[in-house]
């Protein structure tokens, strides 16, 4: 039986937005997560794609409880965390940690490295304060920088850097659980390899579950064991990573895949784009015989085969 | 309402007035530097940079922040504030115009009718506090006797053109009241509408979604060809430059490292540096997998290495990579390379 690090279920998160001016605006709902369940195994990298208003930043933090759901459930390690509060929660940050996007504004810009990353000791009060920095400046060479970082400043390190030292942050309190929210999307194609790999080994020593958000596809192919695709605020695919990109089931997915751009300029092509309104049309359809589940005309996720989840109409 | 149709370019024949030459030269630099003090220091963002574009033709430029790829593009149309910046260069010619002894009308020229560019941020390119038709029909007026009513017109046809559905609408929105992609598009029909003799695109679907980025690169292609426009597509993606241009550079340091057709260069990459980031990228086959690092970061502006820019992360360096500058020298018809241990 595989273990389980981290469990969604059924999430959701609803926004009521002002729709114009006056006493009594109108309100319009936004629902930017709607009925998200996941399951992040132990020791495994699950990939969180989609694009911009996906809901997959705001699934990430509803996770860390850094974000109220207003629905359903998040288990860390089995143990529901959704209704703790503040104190009842401290011992489960600890083993959730998270790596942001946009490094420099992660770090604090007044404090020295060696006090970003041994923060986190701090906030928990584990071990001396010379044990603390101690700890932090291994951690820096073990993200590969060097100790001489201690006494830098965020502002002195370029994006590449700033990612590692972010990284050790997260990691020194030795979490289950990395929530990593694009963590290359803001860095040069040969320093996202770096990083890329930085992440692989740390989570293979560590035995890191990772929750990987990305909307680049290709390097989720390479790092992540799982997809799961979101639209709309749902997750309309999920899959072992090969048979995302070998076998996409959903038209959505499939559209994501043809977007990539080629690899080689032989493989060029001219490209066919669908509007919402063709994904909509094109939700996938199964038998309900085949699947051997009974007929459901509202779209939901079914299991299409062992491990490979899809959106689609079960028809009768 | 019709778009007056752009005269269309048959490319390689009958195009000029000399039929040794067939295409017209469109932008030609030598040897460009440019430099800004700060601080007391001096940062050399372009240090020595030699290109062309011929009519009709795609030129891709590939770095890394840094590299100096933007400044370039921003020095070809004098987009830079002089001082701090201090450009020199041998050459620099941009459709008939000398770019470096341009003074007013010449330079309004130059932007705009000789040249536009789109950026990366649509977002920050438009003016939040005037409507997407307004800009639109301020540069056309800027730079043509028209009435406005005509300019709006031409503004509503240049809209439909880069394949905005309603575009009656989206010239009365504000910029704030459309996507990115959208915004992009509506730049896109900005830059069309003095009908450039070429198209500086730097980095035009790096804030965009991947299917969005789809779009707009094919966009991208189709109008220049349609307009018979030479592009410069500046990117740090080796994936854009492998859907769009026919010839690239490849920048690093300041400097160019190698230049061929694209399909060369992606075949056989001659520079360590090209063939070092044709490895970094990932994706290309299945599984999960280490990818082929580049040790080590970009070299700093300000204090850059001696010798090639490169050395210090080079796997094949020998000790005068670390002394003397390589030249750009040719190897193949159409392919140069700035390196001592290529053949």
């Amino acid at each position: 039986m595989m273990q389980t690090a981290l469990e969604l279920r059924n999430l959701s998160k609803t926004y009521h937005i002002r729709a114009g001016g006056g006493l009594f605006p109108a309100v319009n709902t936004l629902h930017a997560v709607r009925g998200v369940s996941l399951i992040l195994p132990r020791n495994k990298i699950l990939g969180l794609v989609g694009e911009s208003g996906s809901g997959k930043s705001t699934t990430g933090l509803m996770a860390l409880r850094l974000l109220e759901p207003t629905g359903g459930q998040i288990l860390v390690g089995g143990a529901d965390i959704t209704g703790l509060d503040h104190k009842a929660l401290k011992p489960f940050r600890r083993k959730m940690q998270v790596v942001f996007q946009d490094s420099y504004s992660a770090l604090d810009p007044m404090m020295t490295l060696a006090q970003i990353v041994a923060e986190p000791l701090h906030i928990h009060g584990l071990g001396s304060a010379r044990e603390q920095t101690d700890q932090a400046l291994d951690w820096l060479v073990r993200v590969g920088l060097d100790r001489s970082y201690g006494s830098r400043y965020p502002h002195e390190l370029s994006g590449g850097q700033r990612q590692r030292v972010a990284i050790a942050r997260a990691l020194i309190l030795r979490p289950d659980v990395l929530v990593a929210d694009e963590p290359t999307s803001a860095l040069d194609v040969s320093v996202k390899a770096q990083i890329i790999n930085l992440l692989q080994d740390l989570q293979a020593e560590m035995g890191l579950s990772i929750l990987f958000i990305s909307h680049d596809l290709s390097v989720v192919r390479s790092l992540t064991d799982s997809v799961a695709v979101m639209l709309a605020g749902r997750i309309v695919e999920q899959a072992p990573t090969e048979a995302i990109f070998a076998d996409p089931q959903h038209i959505y997915t499939r559209s994501l895949l043809d977007a990539i751009p080629a690899l080689n300029p032989k493989d060029r092509q001219r490209r066919s784009f669908i509007s919402p309104a063709q994904i909509e049309a094109g939700t996938p359809r199964y038998s309900a015989a085949a699947l051997g589940i009974p007929p459901s005309d509202v779209p939901g996720l079914v299991q299409v085969s062992p491990d490979h989840l899809v959106e689609a109409v079960v028809t009768p | 309402m019709t778009l007056p149709r752009p005269r269309r370019v048959a490319l390689g024949a009958g195009t000029s007035q000399t039929p040794e030459i067939p295409l017209m030269r469109l932008l030609d630099i030598q040897n460009l530097t440019v430099s800004f003090s700060q601080h007391g220091g001096l940062v050399q963002a372009v240090r020595g940079m030699t290109l062309h574009i011929d009519q009709g033709e795609s030129l891709g430029i590939i770095g890394e922040s840094g590299s100096g790829k933007s400044v370039t593009c921003m020095a070809a149309l004098r987009l830079l504030r002089e001082p701090p910046a201090r450009i020199t260069a041998d050459r620099m010619v941009l459709a008939d115009v000398d770019v470096l002894k341009a003074r007013g009308a010449e330079l309004a020229q130059l932007r705009g009718k000789a040249a536009a560019m789109i950026f990366q941020d649509p977002m920050t390119a438009f003016d939040p506090s005037f409507t997407i038709g307004h800009q639109i029909v301020e540069t056309i007026l800027a730079h043509r006797s028209a009435r406005k009513a005509e300019a709006r017109s031409e503004a509503l046809g240049l809209l439909a053109r880069v394949e905005i559905k309603n575009p009656a609408a989206v010239l009365d929105s504000y910029p704030h009241q459309l996507s990115g992609g959208m915004l992009q598009r509506a730049m896109i029909a900005m830059a069309l509408s003095c009908r450039p003799k070429i198209l500086f695109a730097d980095e035009p679907t790096t804030a965009l979604d991947v299917t969005v980025q789809a779009q707009i690169l094919q966009l991208i292609k189709d109008v220049q060809i349609e307009f018979g426009m030479g592009l410069v597509m500046v990117t740090h993606d080796l994936g854009v430059i492998a859907e769009t241009v026919d010839r690239v550079l490849v920048m690093y340091g300041g400097r160019v490292m190698e230049q061929a057709p694209v399909q060369d260069l992606f075949d056989t990459p001659a520079h360590p540096y090209t063939v070092a980031l044709l490895a970094s990228i990932p994706g290309r086959t299945g599984g999960r997998r280490r990818l082929t690092e580049i040790p080590g970061a970009s070299p700093n502006p300000a204090n850059p290495p001696t010798g090639c820019p490169f050395h210090p992360r080079c796997p094949v360096a020998v000790a005068r990579c670390s002394q003397d500058t390589p030249v750009l020298r040719s190897t193949a018809p159409g392919r140069d390379v700035a390196c001592w241990r290529a053949e």
